[in-house]
């Protein structure tokens, strides 16, 4: 039986089990489109920008652990795309994303939207296709689905011409994958791991450093486990919240630029740092020669090349993480350990004397108190996306996460106008959560269309506009960096955010008081539609405590009286 | 315990990288891509295919400290169309070069001192005399050097290719 290209696409997908994708059509897709309207396994998600289309299948990868799939059409449609594959591959998220090209007849005449998709794709994608022939099309939407969710995961970019998708050739979906060059280490070295152990057992003052990729690997109950039984404490990254639970007594905190004290000098005085699918970024350890300098390091990571990139490593371990963490669970139970109760209460009174903190006020509303209100409110009831800034930073610090892939963020890219898109995907995915978008309203205006998404899709995603009317994060940095010259981050001129979720036919607050705030957030919840809460926040609170660029995470400044 | 700063300074080192790839569109533009993103060198690069395979051989001199050849080791093996990756430390290294002189220079000079470096007249014409030459890259060097006194009109160099001992 032949079929043509456009429908080995739509079949192939089926095989996969996906059940929903985001895209935006175009001349050069058209046929695929085609196809997705005659057909009814999966639903089909318009955005109305193609950057949302990458966000949103983010968002809906990254909540529910299934690989995220995208379509778009050639030359402006794929450059639109590009800074979700860009976000997508720096968070390591498993996505297709599948772009129309022109026919091959065209390709190199600069033909009407041609561009060189995969000259494009190729440094910010974990790998790429430009498929020429038909053949050779189910076997590479075979492998890209087998690429991006094994290993460290990431994106994967199918460039499909138009004569492609319209020519016909038997269809056979194929059951195996056959990369002899793609095959990524599972299992650890049992050896390397046994010496890692005695190196742990035998440390004074160990600490599990836990990264993104404890979520991505599912192994949060592992880890929970391990911390327990060994008694070792943990600090996470931004991309690892969620991991221990906010409530877990082993938990002491978010480390980093903007992490806590106790965390910090954890990291700081710790004598056997154990990382844990973390990868040492520059926002996490400070001036890299001061970093943890008094500790031996374990680092197990699946991506060999994360491991000795940026600090000497002691006990190197490739490996599938869940497994590892399984590995040392079994070969804890027939060691001893030291006695770390010393060392955790140590570090129990370092988050008591500096206790992440805000001064509140009644007289006008602060951000954190709004994160804090929403914590309350629904605590493990929602699932928390945001975009990219001092709001951002907040939410990590002051929402209580409870479980794994709750937490929903653009942490290695840092891409202003994700958080919408990605709630979107988040609120498909998970029907029984409320998707709540904490964003700012910088960020916010970078995917405003979306809204029209949501309402159309009857996806409920309750966008909370903690609005200073400032790009708060560089503004932040000018006052404390460059001598208060607030360069082109004043945003006094901001359009009624109350009355644009109002005109896309969603609902919209605007509130002042902290009463208004909590009236509006009950009706949004209870309403479940597509929402906007402009709150109007203390324009110039700063987050705190901070490490500044080029300092040492032991050298922070701490909230003190200046946060008024 | 750990220095850390005693790691980043190691010393700058040349390394023979032979990579084995799939041979196959966009190849070698991942790998070069690879080494321009990350800010890695090349000092020269040379690929063919491997004969009665599907697969090429490139062979790529690089400069670098310790963490950096790591790195770049680690890196090239990620990549998806790469089979392996050899670091390699003892090897034979050839080199070939060719120069153009014109032919008023002195043809015995120039054909005694390319015999010198395993090379040969290769080929004469009424106003040009063109020579080659296939050595390690050092003694390449060398040679071109020498010959530089003999007025060239043009050099072309090859990369290098490599093979462990």
């Amino acid at each position: 039986m032949k079929i043509t290209g456009a429908k080995m696409v739509t079949e192939s997908l089926k095989e996969e089990g996906v059940d929903v994708v985001f895209g935006y059509p175009g001349g050069a897709i058209m046929n695929v489109y085609d196809e997705i309207y005659k057909q009814s396994f999966f639903q089909h998600i318009l955005t109305r920008h193609e950057q949302a289309a990458i966000h949103a299948a983010e968002g809906y990868a990254k909540s529910t652990g299934r690989v995220g799939v995208a379509i778009v059409t050639s030359g402006p449609g794929f450059t639109n795309a590009v800074t979700g594959l860009a976000d997508a591959y720096m968070d390591s998220v498993p996505l297709v994303v599948i772009s129309g090209q022109v026919p091959t007849t065209i390709i190199g005449t600069d033909g009407f939207q041609e561009i060189d998709a995969v000259g494009i794709s190729r440094p910010c994608t974990k790998h790429n296709y430009l498929v020429k022939d038909i053949k050779d099309l189910p076997r590479v939407i075979k492998e890209a689905f087998h690429i991006a969710n094994t290993g460290r995961p990431g994106p994967v970019h199918i460039d499909i011409p138009k004569d492609v998708t319209a020519e016909v050739a038997d269809f056979k979906y194929p059951k195996e994958v056959n990369l002899p060059t793609y095959k990524p280490t599972v299992n650890y070295n049992k050896r390397q791991l046994k010496k890692a152990m005695d190196a742990i057992a035998k440390s004074k003052k160990p600490l599990f450093y836990v990264g993104g990729g404890a979520i991505l690997s599912n192994c949060a109950y592992e880890i929970r486990k391990l911390a327990e039984m060994t008694n070792i404490p943990v600090v996470e990254t931004l991309m690892a919240r969620g991991v221990m639970g906010e409530n877990h007594d082993l938990l002491i905190g978010m480390l980093g630029m903007h992490g806590e004290f106790a965390a910090n000098m954890a990291a700081h005085d710790t004598d056997c740092l154990i990382s844990l699918g973390a990868r040492f970024d520059d926002r996490v350890t400070g001036r890299l020669d001061e970093f943890a300098k008094k500790a031996k390091v374990v680092h197990i990571d699946i991506d060999p090349t994360s491991i000795a990139k940026l600090v000497h490593t002691n006990y190197p371990i490739v490996g599938d993480l869940k497994v590892t963490v399984e590995g040392m669970i079994e070969s804890g139970k027939k060691m001893e350990f030291n006695d770390y109760r010393n060392w955790v209460s140590l570090l129990k009174d370092y988050k008591e004397k500096e206790p992440l903190r805000y001064n509140d006020s009644d007289s006008f509303i602060k951000p954190q108190w709004v994160i804090q209100k929403v914590g309350e409110t629904l605590g493990s009831k929602a699932i928390i996306t945001t975009d990219v800034g001092q709001h951002q930073m907040w939410t990590a610090q002051f929402y209580p996460f409870s479980f794994p892939r709750q937490w929903n963020t653009s942490g290695g890219l840092g891409t202003m106008g994700y958080g919408l898109p990605a709630a979107m995907g988040v609120a498909r995915g998970n029907k029984d959560k409320v998707s709540i978008n904490f964003t700012g309203d910088g960020s916010i205006l970078m995917n405003i269309q979306e809204l029209m998404t949501c309402v159309e899709f009857d996806l409920p995603v309750i966008n909370i506009v903690l609005n200073n009317n400032y790009l708060g994060m560089v503004r932040q940095w000018q006052t404390l960096f460059y001598e208060n010259r607030i360069s082109q981050t004043d945003l006094s001129m901001q359009p009624d955010f109350k009355m644009l979720a109002e005109a896309f036919g969603g609902i919209g607050y605007r509130v002042t008081t902290k009463a208004e705030f909590e009236a509006a957030l009950k009706d949004a919840i209870e309403k479940k539609k597509p929402a906007m809460i402009d709150v109007v926040v203390a324009r110039d609170e700063i987050v705190l405590p901070m490490v500044p660029n080029g300092h040492a995470l032991n050298e922070m400044t701490l909230i003190g009286d200046s946060n008024e | 315990m750990n220095n850390f700063n005693h790691y980043y300074d190691t010393q700058i080192t040349r390394q023979v990288i032979s990579v084995i790839v799939i041979n196959e569109h966009n190849v070698l533009s991942r790998i070069v891509g690879l080494f321009s993103a990350r800010g890695y060198n090349i000092d020269s690069l040379t690929v063919a295919p491997i004969s009665g395979s599907e697969y090429s051989r490139m062979t790529i001199v690089t400069t670098g400290d310790k963490r950096i050849i790591d790195q770049i080791v680690k890196q090239l093996n990620k990549l998806i169309p790469v089979l392996k990756v050899n670091e390699h430390q003892n090897v034979i290294e050839k080199e070939t070069v060719l120069i153009k002189f014109p032919i008023d220079q002195p043809i015995s000079d120039i054909d005694v001192l390319a015999r010198a470096y395993n090379g040969h007249i290769q080929n004469v014409t009424d106003d040009a005399i063109v020579i080659s030459a296939t050595d390690a890259p050092s003694r390449i060097a060398n040679f071109t050097n020498i010959m530089s006194k003999f007025k060239p009109l043009e050099v072309v160099k090859s990369g290098v290719v490599a093979m462990e001992r």
